[in-house]
């Protein structure tokens, strides 16, 4: 390996087999030693205690020791259940042990003097080394506190309990909870005994959305990934971490072009889009974006690749019925197996889960390009932050594939005017079209032009174009208007344009 | 007649551990003579006893007959509490019965 941290790095990683923590954790908890994950009510605490275990259970063949303070053990069983997870297979095979430590119903705690966690501590070493458990969970520190009303005492044994497993040699996952998003890490400062490493996990109302995050706060003496990191749960995964400003740009790039299903718009571009290209389409309601992906998708149906589009605005009839009203048939490609339409509302969940959606339906359908109709609506959804981090992922990962990926965005005028979308992300694409509405002597026509082409030469021209029963055709130029980008078309005189030409002529001459 | 049955459960022979025998015992011999059964449960030689009556803390007192079960936890210094726990206080303070 050529990373210059895995020399010095001499603590080994206990992958969590959590995916996208790993990635974070630059390669998992440190093993042998006690990570403290703290959130407050609702961050996915249990969750991720128990998927800790889970997973080595599952990818690693590893034992685990399930020690529950809060639920008990019947009712962790059952709620996880939803996630795909056969607990009680695995206790049959001993790969899984819970220790319940739940309170018992009715059951009222008299303390008579001084007392220890002693049994405690001998059950979950008699669990360790009867399975040989590599991972242990304990949720959650802070019901052992509410329950005895000694603090002094809990203190000193859960210190004692974290150096017993240490000693064990087992990878330990404790949870605490917090009392605010931003504050002290935990209710009961249990860092202050369990200190070497500290993962804090968010849901923050962030203007009215949702937002979970994960943060490794430390790792003592060893190197991890710093900031915090959305989050979301999947049912049959759990916990799914984006890792998305981890993501590097090694992205191969290819020269081989292919067509954008407009032979004039190839002609614009240079030759036609890059294979591994992510191009941004913008423009107002109703000026030909759907048309362009419409294009887009038949382009490449035409060229025998596979396409996939996913719509976030219309239904998957009517998009079948626009593209039937411009020729194309959307049917027929998708009886083809060249194309899958996947319509989903935009508020059906967060940015996370659609990603992930998106991530898995290109992963089954291998498709050569794909096309989001369109980003805008998705970003109804979402905060700025959480949009960006979207789209970047987005972008990398169809970049990864080494596929072209084309998005609409939606302006909120109808002349000239940027997106929000396309301030956000217009750095991320490597090419911007722009279709514009121009009003010229009362009338209202149609203009597209190429603002941006990485790697390219491309046409500087804004064009005229008109949309038929075969789709979009584009025309000459627009020689004698200016000011159309910025919505304010003007028409120039023709003297006035050639008196411009000579005047650059001399100059440059 | 053993009338109460009692279970303590102790680890090794640890300060709290000896204390909460003998405390006990104090207590037993003083306030239910020959009315009652001991056992005294060592958890580092038997886990699973531990387990199966999910015992956490130590050293820990169940009283398992008479029913209600009940249990207290400590070294069993504080006799009213354990008295109170144990609900064995009518033992000690029975009301005068009435006329």
């Amino acid at each position: 390996m050529s990373d210059p941290f895995i020399e010095y790095d001499k603590i080994q990683k206990t992958s969590t087999g959590i995916q996208g923590l790993d990635g974070i954790a630059l390669g998992g908890l440190p093993s042998g030693r006690t990570t403290l994950v703290a959130g407050t009510a609702g961050t996915g605490k249990t969750v991720f205690a128990a998927q800790f275990l889970a997973e080595g259970v599952r990818q690693f063949q590893e034992p685990g020791v399930f020690v529950t303070f809060e639920e008990s053990a019947a009712d962790i069983r059952r709620n996880v259940a939803s996630l795909g997870w056969g607990i009680a297979t695995w206790e049959a095979s001993d790969q899984w042990c819970f220790i319940d430590a739940s309170p018992q119903p009715g059951e009222e705690i008299l303390i008579t003097g001084s007392f220890d966690l002693g049994a405690l501590l001998v059950r979950i070493e008699a669990s360790v080394k009867r399975i040989g458990a590599k991972r242990v969970a304990i949720d959650s520190l802070g019901a052992v506190f509410a329950r005895f009303d000694s603090d002094l005492i809990i203190r000193n044994e859960l210190f004692r309990l974290s150096t017993a497993l240490k000693r064990l040699g087992v990878t330990t996952v404790m949870t605490a909870e917090r009392t605010s998003e931003y504050g002290a890490i935990s209710r009961d400062s249990v860092e202050e005994f369990v200190t070497d490493n500290v993962i804090v996990l968010r849901n923050v109302l962030e203007e009215e959305k949702r937002r979970r995050t994960v943060e490794i706060l430390k790792f003592r003496g060893t190197m991890h990934g710093k900031g915090e990191f959305p989050f979301t749960m999947m049912p049959e995964t759990g916990i799914v971490v984006l890792p998305l400003t981890e993501i590097e740009l090694d992205q191969r790039s290819s020269y081989k072009r292919i067509t954008s299903g407009i032979a004039e718009l190839d002609t614009m571009c240079g030759g036609g889009f890059f294979r591994d290209s992510v191009i941004l389409v913008s423009g107002a309601t109703g000026c030909g974006k759907t048309l362009t992906s419409t294009e887009f998708i038949a382009g490449g149906v035409a060229a025998g690749e596979r396409c996939l589009l996913m719509a976030f605005e219309e239904s998957r009839d009517q998009l079948s019925r626009n593209a039937s009203g411009w020729g194309k048939d959307f049917d027929q490609f998708e009886q083809d197996g060249k194309l899958r339409v996947v319509a989903r509302y935009p508020e059906s969940g967060g940015l996370e889960d659609h990603l992930i959606r998106i991530k898995s339906e290109i992963m089954e359908f291998r498709p050569n390009r794909v096309a989001v109709d369109s980003l805008s609506a998705l970003e109804r959804v979402s905060t700025i932050k959480g949009f960006r981090e979207f789209v970047i992922g987005l972008t990398s990962f169809i970049k990864a594939q080494e596929i072209a990926g084309l998005f609409t965005a939606t302006t909120s005028s109808l002349l000239g005017g940027d997106s929000v979308t396309e301030t956000h992300i217009s750095t991320i694409t490597d090419s911007i079209i722009l279709l514009r509405y121009v009003e010229m002597f009362g009338e209202m026509q149609r203009g597209i032009t190429v603002l941006k082409m990485r790697g390219s030469a491309h046409d500087k021209d804004i064009r005229a174009f008109n949309i038929d029963s075969c789709g979009m055709h584009i025309g000459p130029a627009f020689r004698n208007v200016t000011g159309i980008l910025a919505g304010q078309p003007r028409h120039v005189p023709t003297a006035e344009i050639e008196r411009l030409d000579q005047l650059f002529q001399q100059g440059t001459g | 007649m053993n009338k109460y049955r009692l279970r303590l459960f102790v680890t090794g022979h640890s300060a709290n551990s000896d204390r909460a025998v003998s405390n006990l015992r104090h207590l037993c011999e003083g306030e239910l003579a020959d009315l009652y059964q001991l056992e005294v449960i060592d958890v580092c030689e038997n886990p699973q006893a531990a387990e199966a009556e999910r015992i956490i803390a130590t050293p820990t007192l169940i009283r398992a007959l008479p029913p209600p079960l009940r249990r207290v936890i400590g070294d069993l210094s504080d006799r009213e509490q354990v008295l109170l726990g144990l609900d064995l206080r009518h033992v000690e303070q029975l009301p005068p019965p009435p006329e």
